[in-house]
């Protein structure tokens, strides 16, 4: 228990001094993780749609695919990121090993099932409602896709961010395609790894509070745009 | 009024979008020259890198990317052509990586040693003993709780070396006391202090190691536990991307009169973690 309270007494130090080092990394970790959602949510939300409104052999094996895909290990998308991008890899020439961007995407791959799922989820439920009168509109695939995507933005907004969440939270990928790089591909995870293994408890600590502060944040929104939305439905 | 905010928050859309791949493409493109040094975790966990890195980028202007792993972790890194240099500390596998071509030379930069750490209270009786073999013989056959790397770094090969020239390793049968962590030396030093076991460190490591507790050294000094660290020049012939003219200007700084001064002042808590090896050795 001693540990535990020196451990936090030099966190809040750290979080009160605003270290420029912790500064650096909090600030990398969101520029990755955000970067890494947007990207997926640009991918998964038409994706999402279009696998739930367009009837195609092998559907189902899709939608099961995408389900299961949502529990991937974290890992293992980074062993196998790991083994594309070195240079030996098929995209070695890339260079991206160890760079920022290798993070990005590994945590974009990881993201992507959640919202393409979570997309198919509820434009397939929101078809069932407004099928009739979209088809009395002779809407097209691709209008469908735009308004059912607008309608249920509470609900998908929610479903990124826990994406988010699961991006921001996750080491065993970052720290195999990122390698944990000072000034470079260092994160609040990776950092936590480190300083751990260091016996340094109280900068570990630091980092762990202000990841479950940002969880916090990004539950409360959650919760507050489900709400809202889940209101103005009924 | 639903249109004109349809399209506000469409153009916010768009806006984080491009947001995001500017910044993909900027996080990506490095400023300067670069070179990433794939290199044991003491190097880097001791704080030497964080010492040196800063003066070597003020006087060459080249950035040092450290990826730190175990030793064989480092060396297939550099086999598979993802680092430029390598800092390891195991001779036979540093050979083998330049006679089968993956490396140009192997340069001796530095050493420090290995202690044996443990309890204070000492259950297997090895404080004092000053041949390792017999302070591991005697945690053996009091079956007194020792915690291995497990991970093919440097200070694994070593102490299996060690088990090895004890007539055989430890074997599945021993699991009850011997414990491999699968981790790094601080990971592996945080689970010794926690079910008070033995285990081989590096110096450096154990000086900086923050969560000490009962441990404290109890073997040390014998040349057993000699531990040198070496520079290898990843080879252009294997992987023609490699940056070798600032790889090399790296190893040229680090083992000159300069670079060699700067190992040796290198002080945690007073005390010198690395000494340098560079210039002896160029001299025979």
């Amino acid at each position: 228990m001693d540990e535990f309270s020196n451990a936090s007494r030099t966190a809040l130090h750290l979080l009160a001094e605003m270290h420029p080092d912790l500064i650096e990394i909090v600030l990398l970790s969101l520029r990755v993780s955000l970067s890494a959602v947007v990207l997926a949510a640009l991918l998964a939300l038409p994706l999402g749609a279009f696998v739930a409104l367009k009837p195609f052999p092998g559907r189902r094996g899709i939608v099961i695919l995408m389900n299961a895909l949502m529990s991937l290990p974290p890992v293992v998308v980074g062993l196998v990121i790991y083994l594309l991008l070195s240079r030996t890899g098929p995209f070695g020439v890339t260079g991206l090993l160890f760079t920022p961007a290798a993070m990005i995407i590994a945590q974009c791959v990881l993201v992507f099932p959640i919202i393409a799922a979570l997309t198919r989820q509820t434009v397939f439920d929101l078809h069932e409602e407004y099928d009739e009168y979209l088809r009395s509109l002779g809407a097209g695939t691709w209008q469908k896709i735009t308004t059912l995507l607008w309608d249920g933005r509470a609900r998908l907004l929610t479903g990124i961010l826990a994406g988010f969440g699961r991006a921001i939270a996750e080491v065993g990928a970052v720290i195999i395609v990122g390698g944990n790089i000072v000034h470079s591909t260092r994160v609040m995870t990776t950092t936590i790894a480190l300083e751990t293994s260091k016996g340094d408890l109280g900068m570990a600590l630091g980092l762990g509070i202000i990841l479950v502060l940002i969880a916090v944040v990004v539950n409360t929104a959650v919760v507050t745009i489900g709400g809202s939305a889940s209101r103005r439905t009924l | 009024m639903q249109e004109t905010h349809r399209k506000i928050l469409s153009a916010a859309a768009v806006l984080v979008v491009l947001a995001a791949v500017a910044s993909l493409v900027f996080l990506s493109s490095p400023k300067g020259p670069s070179i990433t040094v794939a290199s044991t975790t003491s190097t880097e966990n001791s704080g030497l890198f964080g010492y040196l890195l800063p003066i070597f980028m003020t006087e060459t202007g080249i950035n040092v990317r450290v990826v730190a792993v175990g030793t064989g972790q480092a060396i297939r890194m550099a086999m598979k052509g993802d680092a430029d240099v390598l800092l390891v500390h195991h001779r036979a596998s540093e050979e083998k990586f330049v006679n089968e071509g993956y490396g140009v030379e192997r340069t001796a930069l530095m050493h420090n040693d290995f202690v044996i750490v443990g309890p204070a209270s000492d259950p297997a009786g090895i404080k004092g003993t000053e041949d390792p073999a017999d302070a591991l013989r005697r945690i053996r056959s009091s079956r007194a709780t020792f915690v291995s790397r497990g991970d093919d770094s440097g200070t694994h090969k070593r102490e299996l070396g060690l088990w090895k020239a004890l007539g055989s390793l430890p074997r599945n049968d021993d699991a009850d006391w011997y414990r491999e962590s699968g981790a790094g030396q601080g990971a592996t030093l945080n689970i010794a202090s926690e079910v008070d076991g033995y285990c081989l460190s590096d110096r450096a490591t154990w000086v900086k190691f923050a969560n000490k507790r009962n441990l404290e050294i109890l073997v040390q000094g014998d040349p057993q536990l000699l531990n040198p660290y070496s520079l290898i020049l990843v080879s252009k012939q294997k992987h023609p991307h490699v940056r070798t003219a600032e790889g090399q200007q790296f190893i040229d700084w680090l083992t000159s009169e300069h670079g060699q001064e700067l190992i040796a002042a290198y002080r945690v808590d007073g005390q010198q973690l690395f000494f340098p090896d560079a210039l002896e050795a160029a001299k025979e």
